[in-house]
């Protein structure tokens, strides 16, 4: 299938620039003016940004083990429609994906899809938080990206070691930071309004008590820590400060965490329950403020899918966790205001860096993602109306699950195409 | 804000007219309890349910007694001892339960916010607040104000329905022990202040909530004197059973350092009206003896829960707009 899309602003890693791209054989062979269109379907991106798809590195898929809330193949589906060419499948599956058989199976049926779907592995076994998962035999597969997501690992003997060894295998361990101890069961954040709420608090201090641990354990090991989901203003500003100082880290914030504040939770109502927990405005607002500023390298989704049943139970009892594939490039731009350079560092080059998925990084079976849009990359592009209007709605999603907290929100900027390997996957914002 | 053809969710927020609305009601309800024939068929052909998925004896008593004393079919479902167990959709058995055909669900339920939500899944049925996990406990803060305001009326010979809010201007009232935890507290500080008393707090630092900020109290820094300088004492209680033992290094340091113990009796004001929601833990929160001196208004309590949630059932119901 020969692509051309014509007419639209291509974002570089710096600038903009006008020019249409030639697509060939899943492979960018021209970039330019007025570009012949001949043999090849065209996509009409007047109006629109044209840069790298995007990549998630926080993506739960369910499968194995939970499948009536998300399969792969699903999730696959919600990716492409959210504008992904590449999702990272988070590891808290049942079983965990803690051994080669089961990455193996997560590997075989992504690549049915029609993205690239990468995995993260388990940490330790079971995810349990004792003893070291064969990170070294899950490298050899091609995972780049560690962690016990869901929960964070507790014990700092166990999480020195993992660096230890992660190290030298060039690996990246990501950690959920939340002292569950402190967190102590609680369901939303803990301050004014749990108090008044009557709902058991997780305190900031449960985040943020791991994120520094954390920073001074690469500091102790010289590893590398990825962190998950930041929600406070505190956290980002101990990371920031880590990464002044020379240590390899990097974050993450997902759009709930910029988008919402704990103020939602005044309706009781568990899609608004997550963990880490919304927070107060004003860890809200500090978090959307740095999305232009460099301190945070990606936006990932955290996309949790959770059957409609547990999520009519009461507050306390619901599982935690919001979908985020298909609104979180919407959220993101309108967040950021006009400024399509950050809002590609953020879905795509970020999130493709920390997941090791770029051209430059040695792959297993996977394309390159979060490049520049040239001759001879892997054709992962994405269309994206950054003016678009249209309001969230739980039934079109093509999640399996409904669990959105966007029902009825306004949204501002949509994926027009999703282009995976060459291949049109979303065109006109309908899948093919 | 009333509560006229309305849900009774929270008290929090709640107007003093609106409160005032509900015990003046009730004073018209508490003579109907003193008759010999205690009915009057206002909500007569409707049907209440009362759902409680949670253990509770008396509050499910009252709130049955009161709905038929109105002249209501009730509909009522132990959930705590049924087949419904923790993890069943609270959607799911409201559902089943609204194809009964229901006028009102009074609700009680282990987790906090639990009646908004199901007052979100059946909008054309009214929804009371039996108790919402440690969140509110609306129908108790307005029978302990009820209770305040009869006594004191008494004392005064006044017409408690007459006096509105006056006599609360400058009552001082100390909740005492596990705010923290309890929707109780909630509730009465809410009902206490929104009247127009001043409210005092006492427990050990972790069963206090994480925060008080915007809370219309202040934190009594020395337990015994607060007790001297209270007019109402309400206590709360201790639920160990739930774990928050943990909170405090034994049950006995709480009685000795915060319970109203009979050593502790001669500081109170001589007319100084002592409550507590039950049920007790007799020996941890208040001593047996003191539980049954006559400053103890508990059983008082008990029994104005029948005409305080009549009151609130008919305001409820007995003005619901036709949807």
């Amino acid at each position: 299938m020969n692509l051309v899309i014509r007419g639209g602003t291509i974002v570089g890693p710096d600038t903009v620039f006008r020019a249409d791209i030639r697509i060939e054989s899943g492979v960018i062979v021209a970039v330019g003016e007025a570009l012949s269109t001949a043999n090849a379907t065209i996509i009409d991106a007047s109006g629109c940004w044209v840069g790298p798809a995007f990549v998630d590195i926080h993506t739960h898929l369910r499968e194995p083990g939970r499948e009536a809330a998300e399969t792969i193949a699903s999730g696959a589906l919600a990716a492409a429609m959210g504008g992904f060419s590449a999702v990272v499948a988070m590891p808290n599956t049942e079983p965990a994906l803690d051994n080669v058989p089961l990455v193996s199976y997560v590997l075989a049926q992504g690549a049915k899809t029609a993205i690239d779907v990468a995995v993260a592995g388990a940490i330790t076994l079971g995810r349990k938080g004792e003893s070291l998962a064969p990170l070294a035999e899950l490298a050899a597969l091609g995972v780049r990206l560690f962690t016990d997501d869901g929960t964070g690992v507790q014990n700092p003997l166990v999480m020195r070691r993992a660096l230890e060894y992660a190290a030298p295998l060039g690996l990246r361990l990501a950690q959920h930071c939340e002292d569950e101890q402190l967190a102590n069961g609680g369901v939303m954040n803990e301050g004014v309004l749990s108090a008044q709420l009557g709902l058991a608090g997780r305190s900031a201090v449960a985040e943020e008590l791991m994120v520094q641990r954390d920073i001074a354990l690469v500091r102790l090991t010289g590893g590398r820590v990825h962190f998950l989901h930041l929600s406070t203003a505190t956290s980002l500003a101990m990371v920031t400060a880590a990464r002044l100082e020379g240590l390899d880290v990097t974050c993450e914030v997902a759009p709930h965490h910029f988008v919402l504040s704990e103020e939602a939770c005044r309706t009781f109502d568990p899609q608004f329950k997550v963990h880490p927990p919304l927070r107060p405005e004003a860890d809200r607002a500090a978090l959307h403020a740095a999305l232009s500023t460099g301190a945070i390298d990606a936006v990932a989704t955290d996309h949790a899918p959770h059957t409609p049943e547990l999520k009519d139970l009461a507050f306390d009892e619901a599982p935690a966790g919001m979908l985020g594939l298909e609104h979180v490039a919407a959220l993101t731009n309108e967040a950021l205001g006009a400024n399509p350079v950050a809002f590609f560092n953020l879905l795509s080059r970020g999130p493709a860096r920390i997941a090791q998925l770029r051209a430059s990084d040695a792959r297993v079976g996977l394309s390159a993602h979060g490049g520049v849009i040239m001759v001879g990359e892997d054709a992962n592009v994405v269309v994206f109306d950054p003016s678009q209007t249209w309001v969230g709605d739980r039934n079109a999603l093509h999640s399996k699950a409904t669990n959105t907290p966007y029902h009825g929100r306004p949204l501002v900027g949509r994926v027009r195409s999703t282009i995976v390997k060459g291949r049109l996957v979303v065109h006109e914002g309908v899948l093919q | 804000m009333s509560i006229r053809g309305a849900n009774l969710l929270t008290l929090d927020g709640m107007s003093r007219e609106a409160i005032l609305d509900v015990l003046d009601t009730a004073e018209s309800f508490f003579e109907v309890n003193q008759r010999t024939i205690k009915k009057v068929p206002v909500l007569k052909g409707r049907v209440v349910a009362s759902l409680f998925f949670e253990e509770s004896t008396r509050t499910r008593l009252s709130f049955e007694t009161a709905a038929k004393r109105l002249g209501a079919d009730v509909v009522s479902l132990a959930v705590a001892s049924s087949s419904v167990k923790k993890g069943e959709s609270l959607r799911d058995t409201i559902s089943t339960i609204d194809a009964l055909g229901l006028d009102a669900v009074v609700l009680r339920h282990r987790s906090s916010g639990a009646a908004l939500q199901v007052s979100r899944y059946v909008p054309h049925v009214r929804v009371v607040n039996a108790g919402d996990g440690q969140h509110q406990h609306p129908t108790q803060g307005l029978l302990d104000a009820f209770t305040v305001r009869q006594i004191l009326a008494e004392r005064h010979g006044v017409v408690a329905s007459v006096s509105g809010s006056s006599l609360f201007e400058g009552l001082r009232v100390l909740i005492v022990g596990d705010i923290r935890h309890s929707r109780v507290a909630r509730s009465d500080i809410a009902a206490y202040s929104a009247l127009g008393a001043e409210v005092k707090v006492a427990a050990p630092g972790t069963l206090l909530p994480p925060s008080l900020e915007g809370w219309p109290v202040t934190v009594s820094s020395d337990f015994e004197e607060a007790l001297a300088w209270a007019d109402v004492v309400g206590l709360l209680r201790l639920q160990h059973e739930r774990g928050t033992g943990s909170y405090v290094p034994s049950l006995s340091e709480f009685t000795s350092t915060f319970g109203l113990t009979a050593t502790r009796v001669p500081l109170l004001k001589p007319d100084a009206i002592v409550m507590h929601p039950g049920p007790m833990n007799r020996g941890v929160e208040i001593d047996s003896d003191v539980a049954d001196l006559p400053q103890s208004v508990i059983t008082r309590q008990v029994a104005n829960g029948v005409p305080v949630r009549m009151a609130v059932l008919y305001l409820s119901l007995a003005e619901k707009k036709e949807l």
